[in-house]
């Protein structure tokens, strides 16, 4: 029989989460260095699912590179479109009709909330709570149907043009989304009993993976997760594109700094979409859905060109440096995630095990949008 | 110490909050689709992979430009043509017509270039969505024969 084995006191030793782990939520890894339940040190590998989305930029033409925006963050996939559809936009001096806008900021709203939904239900999942997923997949699942009767897919969406929208909202869309909204509420109303109210969640969360706006800066983290840590920062509000100073909308913002401030904003975020939602359905005017000068084919005047929109993650910039082509010299994107994972090494130094997986999914993590 | 008992009774209180609520849920209707005994309609919008249109005659409404073809992004579609001879008012003339159209569906992303780019209106999405297979050459559709077999 071989002895057991001995370990220095100060021995650490190293645990793989991921890359197939339940709790990242897709392929990514991170390699952690323990002491016991506790983190020495970690560090995130990406790599795993990298489909040169930036280089496939630059080999298509700019309408032929339209469905992949869509595949980098499939939970909030319309939000990702828009920054693209913007940007070439305005670099190419198009000018978009006032009802595509409305009903790109209705859809993007709407697959806003969907997005935060299923990172509601899939964070309680994580915490050890089954039930909200489930609810929070019905409440997904209308917006879901709803998007699909106008844009005609679930997830991966190719439903904004240049110049406008593929095809028009009918009359049956705006009702839906009418209903949805009181429904919707109702359920904000019961998710904040069940989940937001609950003592063994509020205990797992408050106080716990601190992140100081200090960081947040240091690593260009955006979105919900620095507005949890008191930045009050959304490029709607900052520097607003499409309709959204049309609309009257708050930004959550919380000073906790703790995955349950994170956990807030977005839970506030979803009342604030329904708002814009509503303003949207009520203001929506009629008219063309698509420009009526748009060239065929497009081709970018020299130059450098970038625009950044807030999607449910974060800020997400896409630049495009055109050398009059009718594809991009470059083609960068900037998108949220990839900052927000960022500062997961150093923040969660020190953590038990259990709360570093919390914090992960108060970060809000969509692994082909941050490896891309 | 009193803040000990306040909070085993919040504590308390909330998880029975919670209980009532997933109790309640209970209740509720089931509205899950028992797939594949039940299956729903798709909206009219739908996006299924793309079908060729047929004009009153039958024939495909397709010209033949290849626009789909330069179009698609991943090079997906895959055109073939034959000369044929008809009469226009009394005189031969030649004319393109479609012999070929084949889709690989594992490559296309339904963008809806192709769609849009075809200035004949020839083509469309079909409805269809159950599509599942373990066989890659199930997803390598020929069009041209899908639209013979719907017209016979
Ligand atoms: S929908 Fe898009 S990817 Fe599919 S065949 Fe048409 S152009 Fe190609
Ligand atoms: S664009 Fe239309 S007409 Fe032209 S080849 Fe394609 S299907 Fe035929």
């Amino acid at each position: 029989m071989s002895a057991p084995i001995q370990l220095r006191p100060d021995e650490t030793f190293i645990l793989n989460v991921g890359p197939q782990h339940p709790a990242t939520h897709g392929v990514l890894r991170v390699k952690m260095e323990m002491d016991g339940e506790y983190i020495v040190k970690s560090e995130t590998v990406l790599g795993y699912i990298h489909r040169m989305h930036e280089k496939m930029g630059e080999n298509r033409t700019y309408a032929q590179y339209l469905p992949n925006l869509s595949r980098l963050d499939y939970l909030g996939a319309l939000g990702y479109t828009h920054g693209h559809v913007l940007a070439i936009e305005r670099a190419a001096g198009i000018e978009v009709p006032e009802r595509a806008e409305y009903i790109r900021a209705i859809t993007v709203e709407l697959n806003r909330v969907a997005s935060h939904l299923f990172w509601f239900g899939a964070f309680v999942m994580d915490l050890g709570g089954f039930s909200p997923l489930m609810y929070a997949i019905q409440d997904r699942e209308h917006i879901l149907d709803m998007l699909e009767a106008v844009t005609g897919a679930r997830l991966t969406y190719c439903y904004y043009r240049f110049g406008g929208l593929y095809n028009d909202v009918d009359d049956d869309f705006i009702e839906a989304a009418r209903r949805f909204i009181p429904r919707m509420r109702k359920s904000l109303k019961k998710y904040a009993a069940l989940v937001t109210g609950n003592i063994i969640f509020q205990k797992r969360l408050e106080g716990i993976a601190p992140v100081s706006a200090e960081m947040c800066r240091k690593y260009g983290a955006t979105g919900p997760v620095a507005r949890g840590s008191g930045i009050n920062f959304d490029v709607r509000k900052n520097e607003p594109y499409s309709v959204y100073p049309e609309f009257d909308f708050d930004i959550p913002v919380y000073h906790e700094c703790d995955s349950m401030a994170r956990y807030k904003v977005r839970m506030d975020e979803m009342e604030q979409s329904l708002r814009i939602i509503e303003q949207g359905l009520e203001k929506l005017p009629a008219g063309p859905i698509m420009a009526e000068k748009k060239p065929k084919n497009i081709k970018l005047p020299v130059g450098d060109f970038y625009q950044a929109v807030e999607t449910a993650r974060g800020s997400f910039g896409i630049r495009i440096v055109s050398d009059g082509d009718k594809n991009a010299y470059r083609l960068k994107l900037r998108s949220p995630t990839y900052s927000n994972m960022h500062l997961f090494d150093e923040a969660c130094e020190g953590m038990l095990i259990m709360d570093a997986l919390a914090f992960m999914g108060s970060l809000d993590l969509v692994i082909p949008e941050m490896d891309r | 110490m009193g803040g000990y008992f306040s909070e085993i009774f919040y504590g308390s209180k909330s998880l029975l909050i919670g209980m009532g609520i997933t109790f309640r849920e209970f209740f509720k209707p089931t509205v899950t689709v028992q797939y594949p005994y039940q299956t729903i309609k798709m909206s009219a919008k739908f996006r299924g992979h793309t079908e060729l249109i047929a004009d009153e005659e039958g024939k495909p409404k397709c010209g033949v430009c290849g626009l789909c073809e330069r179009a698609c992004p991943s090079s997906c579609i895959t055109l073939g043509s034959i000369s044929v001879d008809i009469e226009v008012d009394g005189k031969v003339k030649k004319k393109k017509v479609l012999s070929k159209y084949e889709l690989d569906f594992t490559k296309c992303s339904l963008c809806g270039q192709c769609v849009e780019n075809c200035s004949f209106g020839a083509l469309e999405f079909s409805k269809e969505y159950n599509l599942a297979s373990t066989r890659k050459e199930d997803f390598h559709f020929n069009l041209l024969k899908r639209l013979e077999e719907r017209n016979a």
